[in-house]
């Protein structure tokens, strides 16, 4: 933290996207996690997306539940709505709010602790659902808030500040995501922003539950030799297995990416990912090989990232239907009807009842 | 591949202080402005005298070369009142006798002679006194002080500030020889001396040879006309009066005017606003007083009867871009305006009657003398020039610098050391973190507008010439003016080897000063920023060594820096530091950083080293002045 706000006068070149709006105007207050915390960096890439994606502040709902994590939405889109959850329940929150108001572009925040110890259950249970949603988990593989005990993401073998070994197995949530069923599942780096802000945007822009597991340090506690969670040991073992572009619907996937080396996968609602790079024997849209694939480069001690699994947009409603679709809700928010429409009423209720008695 | 930049170099950092390098004498503007947000006014007024010699007479009448060049004007549009935070410094100070340099009682044997008692003559006198030379200065008016006495009205610089900081030098012991004309450069040097130094400046006004110019008393050269209204010689003039030219000196002329009399003062230009030599501050102010500027008039005829000018004729012109990029002018029609007086301030020039063609001065094709720009000697050994005799008219802190670095000449001269040997600039470069997130200076951006200067009622002003029209800032002005510099010496010092390239300092500063990104060549790399350059080469970028992590180097673009400090309260290693530079100025007989004797207590002052009681009990003899308060 700092005892001075970031000062307001920006750079005179700083552009307006179409809502006029330029990327300061999507930050929020001051950070007060330590210095170079990769979650600020994340934060920075979230802003950048939304700013890119000309995304109105005021048609966001950004939740989080407890940790490092669940601090930063406070530090981006100072103008959206927001709820800080209790531990584990960001996903349940996020629910209510997407269940209400179907049109709210929906972030939620988590940490591997949040997410994967005391809100596994939620989590998994919101990949099922299939909520519209963007879940950020920021994966410092450490408790940093309170001082750095292992969390469920520690590798064997790697240690904690003072030499402690870990011997408990990990839980990966991407390869979670994937056995869960998620439609969008992506590994980053917060040291990556070149990588990590396309990656958000085709998460925003997705339709259904999009999950990036985002490898973000914690220099306080987990950026040390031992680490398999430092910004050194990241970048060593780095593998940027596919490049992903976010292309929006009207524009023209850029001309200087070679055919041959390029995929392009439909989203929903036009726009496209242009996926380059990706290897011969790798096809991001099949969940086994994805999976398989993804375990091998583990073997080889790489951290595999990019966008590594999407599910093309359906081609029937049938397959991959959001949460509003299997629950059959109508097609305009909850929240634009009036209360009489929405509530039956004492009378009804007590009539309904009475069939049960 | 660009290569890293060395910070070591002291020109690094002196360019991202944007003020200091646009002062010809390198005035350490920021710490001043520090001292005096501290209070420190005796402090901040020695300081500034240290390389501008008269922090009093500039705090009022200097150029500023240093304000359009403030990285303030590049934020906001207006930058730091640098110049009349100096009169606050200036205003406010205690005694400060006891803290100039010691005059040796034994003399080192160098006789010196300067021509004309103007700044740049003084500043030679100033810096040569205290390491043991006798100087002359001959002076042919009966007051010294050149340009700066003769020229710039009282109600610009009143006579107190101007004598007091003149009388600081000539009391150093100073010969100074008043109604002394040099008529003959050669006669001067068959005398004992062991150097000579020119500073006589341009003290002839360009003329304007039209008809019925010399037919009537009333048509007046403008520096002429302000030194007899400076000796009393002129104490009224006519109700109406023209103005011919557009510079400072017409703006001084038209207010004197407006002073002795005259009730209708037209300033006569021949172009149009965005062409006049004027410094927009000094229009402004005559503009103030209801002076009415007309453009496109060039004049053609003085229009004379019974040996008194009634009028003038001007052609109406219009002006076109014509070849080589010079306007043209295109004659539309002539107007006679009428008048009583009219005063030319069209210019000046430098007069060398006085020097003998054959005595081995070379003289160029516009019959200026050729002086060296390093060494300021001219083509005879041990003549040296300075101030606006040696390039024509520039203004008095050119002629400080011009004084500072002859003198380190005529020293390195008499001690037979080679001219061109110039004593290297140094630097202090000194963390300024004092905790967690402290730092020993303001670094929060203050968004406040420019302080405006208060002048004094309109009316009460004309009552006198001696009136000064600026008020000077009241302590709540200078709090509030102080707050806006952006302290741009206090740098953001990077080490590559302890970056872990977390990119903190990217996110948050909110300039977009910041970009990691792989090396390349210079247009690879300026494409990859973070924000796009506005300003570059002018203002420099900062490329660091190759980062530990990836390789990829650390760029900052200078430019828009504010010296928040965020960038290194973010970075968790410690590898972006702010540190103050300070510039270490070389002058005659001092290496860059050092003091004549006695004077290092002072020295410790600036640095925050001594208390107040210290500074004020270092004055040798001086009376306990007790700096510091006020």
């Amino acid at each position: 933290m700092s005892y001075i706000k970031k000062p307001r006068v920006h750079h005179p070149g700083l552009t307006r996207n179409r809502l006029g709006l330029t990327r300061r105007d999507y930050e929020g207050t001051m950070s007060t996690l330590c210095a170079g915390c990769g979650h600020d960096s994340i934060t920075a890439a979230i802003i950048e997306a939304f700013w890119e994606l000309e995304i109105a502040p005021h048609e966001v709902a950004k939740t989080s539940g407890i940790g490092c994590s669940g601090k930063t939405p406070t530090y981006f889109l100072k103008e959206a709505h927001g709820f800080n959850g209790v531990h584990g329940r960001m996903p349940s929150i996020t629910t209510g709010a997407h269940a209400a108001n179907r049109e709210l572009v929906c972030i939620g925040v988590s940490g591997d602790g949040d997410s994967l110890s005391i809100g596994m259950g939620q989590f998994a249970h919101v990949v099922r659902r299939n909520v519209d949603m963007l879940y950020i988990i920021e994966n410092n593989g450490v408790y940093g808030l309170t001082k750095g005990q292992f969390s469920a993401s520690a590798d064997v073998g790697s240690t904690a500040k003072r030499g402690q070994v870990n011997r408990e197995h990990p839980i990966d949530s991407v390869l979670l995501g994937l056995n869960l069923g998620a439609g969008f599942v992506a590994r980053s780096f917060s040291g990556d922003k070149e990588q990590l802000v396309p990656i958000i945007k085709a998460g925003l822009r997705h339709r259904g539950f999009a999950l990036i597991d985002v490898i973000s340090p914690c220099v306080t506690f987990n950026d040390h030799r031992g680490s398999t969670k430092s910004y050194q040991y990241t970048r060593d073992n780095y593998n940027q297995l596919v490049y992903a572009d976010f292309v929006p619907p009207a524009e023209e996937i850029a001309t200087s990416i070679e055919a041959g080396d390029m995929r392009s996968v439909q989203m929903h609602d036009g726009s496209r990912i242009a996926f380059r790079k990706v290897p011969e024997d790798y096809d991001p849209t099949d969940r086994d090989q994805v999976y398989s694939y993804i375990r091998g480069r583990q073997r080889a001690g790489e951290v595999a990232t990019g966008l590594l699994y999407v599910e093309p947009a359906p081609r029937n409603a049938v397959d991959a239907v959001d949460f509003h679709g299997i629950q059959g809700t109508v097609d305009e928010p909850l929240t634009t009807y009036p209360f009489e429409e929405l509530c039956p009423g004492a009378e009804k209720l007590e009539k309904l009842q009475k069939r049960f008695q | 591949m660009l290569k890293p930049t060395d910070t070591r170099n002291p020109d690094h950092y002196h360019r991202v202080v944007d003020c200091q390098w646009g002062c010809p004498a390198h005035t350490n503007v920021p710490e001043y402005i520090r001292l005096i947000a501290n209070g420190q006014y005796t402090e901040s007024y020695l300081l500034n005298r240290k390389s501008n010699i008269f922090p009093g007479i500039l705090g009022r009448t200097c150029d500023r070369p240093c304000e359009p060049v403030c990285r303030r004007v590049r934020l906001d549009g207006e930058p730091v009142a640098i110049c009349r935070l100096k009169r606050v410094a200036s205003d406010l100070r205690d005694d400060i006798t006891g803290f100039l340099p010691t005059i040796p009682e034994e003399k080192n044997g160098k006789r010196i002679a300067c021509i004309g008692a103007g700044c740049a003559s003084l500043t030679v006198a100033n810096d040569l006194l205290p390491l043991g030379y006798e100087v002359t200065i001959f002076e042919k008016l009966a007051k010294p002080g050149g340009l700066m006495w003769t020229n710039i009205p009282e109600f610009r610089l009143p006579a107190k500030v101007l004598w007091e900081e003149i009388d600081y030098i000539l009391d150093m012991g100073v010969d100074l020889r008043l109604n002394s004309p040099i008529d003959s450069l050669a006669a001067l040097l068959e005398e004992d001396y062991d150097a000579v130094f020119i500073g006589s400046g341009a003290p002839k006004g360009k003329e304007l040879n039209l008809p019925g110019r010399w037919d009537s008393e009333q048509i007046h050269i403008g520096i002429e006309w302000l030194e007899s209204v400076r000796f009393g010689h002129i104490d009224k003039c006519g109700d109406r009066v023209l103005v011919i030219g557009v510079g400072n000196t017409a703006m001084d002329c038209c207010r004197t005017a407006q002073r002795l009399g005259a009730s209708d003062v037209k300033v006569m230009a021949r172009k149009t606003k965005p062409y006049f030599k004027a410094s927009p501050w000094e229009l402004e102010d005559a503009i103030e007083e209801q002076v009415e500027i007309l453009e496109n008039h060039s004049p053609s005829r003085f229009i004379i009867e019974d040996g008194k000018v009634v009028a003038m004729e001007f052609d109406l012109v219009t002006w076109t871009p014509g070849e080589n990029g010079r306007l043209k002018a295109e004659v539309h029609g002539s107007k006679i305006i009428e008048c009583d007086e009219v005063i030319l301030a069209i210019g000046q020039d430098t007069a060398f009657p006085w020097i003998e063609r054959d005595i081995g001065i070379d003289f160029n094709k516009w019959d200026m003398p050729i002086v060296d720009k390093t060494t300021f000697m001219t083509s005879v050994p041990g003549v040296f020039m300075g101030g606006d005799a040696a390039w024509g008219p520039e203004n008095i802190i050119w002629g400080v610098e011009h004084g500072h670095q002859a003198a380190i000449s005529i020293h390195a001269w008499c001690e037979g050391r080679p001219l061109t040997d110039r004593p290297p600039e140094g630097m202090n470069l000194i963390s300024q973190k004092m905790g967690l997130h402290e730092w020993s200076y303001s670094n929060d951006y203050d968004e406040a507008q420019r302080v405006k200067m208060r002048h004094v009622d309109l009316q009460e002003r004309f009552k006198r010439l001696d009136i000064e029209v600026e008020e000077g800032f009241d302590i709540e002005q200078t709090l509030t003016e102080v707050e806006r510099c952006l302290n741009c010496d206090i740098q953001t010092h990077f080490e590559a080897d302890l970056c872990i390239e977390c990119d903190a300092c990217i996110d948050i500063c909110p300039l977009d000063c910041l970009t990691i990104t792989p090396n390349g060549t210079e247009e690879e790399v300026t494409r990859r920023l973070t924000a796009p350059l506005l300003n570059y080469p002018e203002e420099p970028l900062f490329i660091s060594e190759d980062l530990p992590q990836t390789g990829r180097i650390m760029v900052k673009d200078e430019d828009l820096c504010i010296h928040c400090g965020l960038c290194a309260e973010r970075c968790p290693t410690a590898a972006w530091d702010m540190r103050k530079s300070d510039l270490l100025v070389p002058y005659a007989g001092l290496a860059a950083g050092e003091l004549h004797p006695g004077m290092s207590i002072m020295d410790l002052a600036l640095n925050g080293g001594a208390a107040e009681g210290e500074l004020a009990g270092a004055g040798a003899g001086a009376e306990p002045t007790g700096a510091g308060a006020g």
